[in-house]
């Protein structure tokens, strides 16, 4: 069974459809990368897997489940967990804060648990804690557990979006633009940390990327859109060739 | 684990201690009644304010009928202790409950269709809200004649003191320092920093908003229910959308998130607002009003993170430690 199957994918914002007719199906453990020029619809649909935005029509199904219709939170419950192009993080919070919350669905704990310390309190706090510092050990940032996220370098705060989409226990992780912003050196450390999360946590990913150096070393399938369509799909090497994807990136007659 | 009980322990025997000397100052008349009263009036702000630094400071929830909920407080509390009040201490206990239950469940039910709304437009909402309470305490006589309408209520028994208020007010400060700093406190603050990011990391947004604001105002009840047993007459004026900027104001100058800055604001503030009365004298009186506007203007032009930016006294943080301490220095 995929892990993710989506099929007629499409979303109209007043006149302008956005997204149409997409398809795609991810397998377990696969990384897919999902390109194309800026504007293509590749975040949108991100956004409508997510939950943000409602297809206005097509179908999402996830581990043999529908989920068109359900709020985001349901959908990070259920085992998709994202970051953001521009990092969306809880920027006057700690590192440890950041991670730690998104485990708030399974906490194992209430209120009066929480209001009067118990020791189920104590000891599921402890468990959360021992969790959020071991996804930090993992990125590399528990040195920096206690500091304010907003005063941590760029780089730094990647991470930290990446432990914290981690902390929601995902199957599937969506990484949009994971790259933006680094050098050739820190795309390399990203790949292998991709790499190695991919392992250790047994995760299928889906990603956006502008970074060709990325999405051919990582990605073991494309999928690329341009004005909201696909265009093209297969393994890396073959839509690097492909005529409509070099006409997408680089315009009509500069590949003669 | 010996630590930990250590840190317990000094609270504790700091909070008795504080207790004895103002009971040690008031017996003596160190601190006359008139300043008495200001100290009991500054717990009771406390106590609301504190609900509100929920509401807005940690959850990012702008509520501007903080005041509305105060008065549904203290207006069903001392309509219980009227009706019910011939049992002493239990019947107060009662009234206290019945007061932070009707305004929890008066936040609830408000809440329910505005907290959909976010920031200025939620602020709207409140504030129409805290008029029609006000509106409708005004005329409340009409069906419950002993709620006094535009007239005031009068006739509550007088049982709060110090002990009442005190260790009310400590309660308060515990329970709410338990619900901070736990997954229902973080859950509040990703809301207040990115509601969008939150609700995408599995937080019900929505139910975490709603759990915050009830929260917060059955506080405003619970300070409510504590006013009406301390003041011989309550009117609705008491209770209008001024009061509601004067918690917005504490919170504010306090620091947003910081518990720590809204306890100590309130408890300055209500001194401030009555030490004025005394520097400016009766003929500037009304004067008080343009001192902490401006208070209010120049922190937000020079500290906009308010007196405590968002910081606590250390003794309320509960500590993070690691259960290998080597694991944090190989990270």
């Amino acid at each position: 069974m995929p892990l993710l199957e989506v099929k007629g994918l499409g979303i109209n914002f007043g006149g302008l459809r956005a997204v149409n007719r997409f398809d795609l199906t991810i397998e377990p453990g696969e990384v897919v990368g999902l390109i194309g020029p800026n504007g293509a619809g590749k975040t949108t649909v991100f956004n409508m897997i997510s939950g943000y935005f409602p297809p206005t029509d097509g179908t999402i199904v996830f581990k043999g489940r529908s989920i068109v219709g359900l709020k985001p939170y349901q959908i990070a419950r259920l085992g998709i967990a994202r970051t953001f192009q521009n990092i969306r993080l809880f920027r006057d919070n700690s590192v440890l804060d950041n991670v730690r919350v998104a485990f708030h669905p399974r906490a194992g704990y209430g209120l009066i648990d929480a209001f009067l310390r118990t020791p189920r309190f104590r000891a599921k706090e402890a468990e959360i804690n021992e969790r959020a510092f071991e996804l930090l050990e993992t990125l590399n940032i528990a040195d920096k557990a206690n500091t304010a996220v907003k005063n941590l370098p760029y780089g730094d705060q990647r991470r930290v979006e990446i432990a914290r989409a981690l902390a929601v226990g995902p199957e599937l992780l969506l990484l949009d633009e994971p790259a933006a912003g680094m050098n050739p050196a820190e795309v390399q450390q990203l790949v292998e940390l991709i790499r190695f999360i991919k392992q250790k946590f047994n995760l299928t990913v889906l990603l956006i990327e502008h970074q060709m150096g990325l999405v051919m070393n990582l990605c073991e399938r494309l999928v690329v859109m341009d004005f909201g369509e696909i265009i093209a799909r297969g393994l890396p090497h073959e839509v690097r060739q492909n005529p409509k994807v070099l006409e997408a990136y680089l315009g009509k007659g500069a590949v003669a | 684990m010996f630590q930990k009980t250590n840190k317990m322990l000094l609270m504790v025997i700091g909070a008795v201690v504080l207790y004895v000397l103002l009971k040690i100052m008031i017996t003596t008349g160190v601190i006359n009644p008139y300043w008495q009263r200001v100290l009991f009036y500054s717990l009771i702000v406390t106590i609301g304010a504190l609900g509100l630094g929920i509401i807005y400071g940690f959850t990012g929830q702008f509520s501007l009928g903080h005041a509305a909920f105060v008065g549904l407080g203290a207006y069903s509390a001392g309509y219980f202790s009227k009706t019910f009040g011939q049992y002493g201490g239990l019947s107060f206990i009662g009234a206290l409950l019945v007061g932070m239950v009707f305004a929890g469940l008066m936040g609830f039910l408000i809440g329910v269709p505005v907290l959909r709304l976010k920031s200025d437009y939620l602020g709207i909402a409140t504030l129409g809200f805290g008029f029609i309470v006000k509106v409708a305490l005004d005329n409340a006589d009409k069906i419950i004649p002993e709620l006094g309408g535009a007239r005031g209520m009068v006739g509550t028994p007088q049982v709060a003191n110090l002990e009442w208020l005190f260790f009310t007010a400590l309660i308060v400060i515990v329970l709410t320092r338990n619900f901070i700093f736990s997954t229902y406190g973080r859950a509040c603050t990703s809301i207040r920093e990115d509601e969008t990011a939150a609700d995408m990391i599995g937080v019900n947004t929505f139910k975490t908003k709603l759990m915050a604001f009830t929260f917060g105002c059955a506080l405003a009840g619970l300070g409510g229910g504590l006013y009406a047993h301390t003041y011989p007459f309550i009117c609705p004026g008491d209770f209008y959308f001024l009061q509601s900027f004067d918690y917005l104001i504490v919170v504010v100058l306090g620091g947003l998130g910081s518990m720590t800055g809204t306890v100590v604001t309130a408890i300055g503030w209500a001194f401030l607002l009555e030490g004025l009365r005394f520097v400016l004298g009766p003929q500037f009186v009304d004067f008080r009003g343009v001192i902490y506007a401006l208070i209010l203007i120049i922190t937000i032009l020079v500290r906009r993170q308010g007196i405590f930016g968002g910081k606590e006294f250390g003794f309320l943080v509960p500590q993070v430690r690691r259960e290998k301490p080597d694991a944090a220095l190989r990270g």
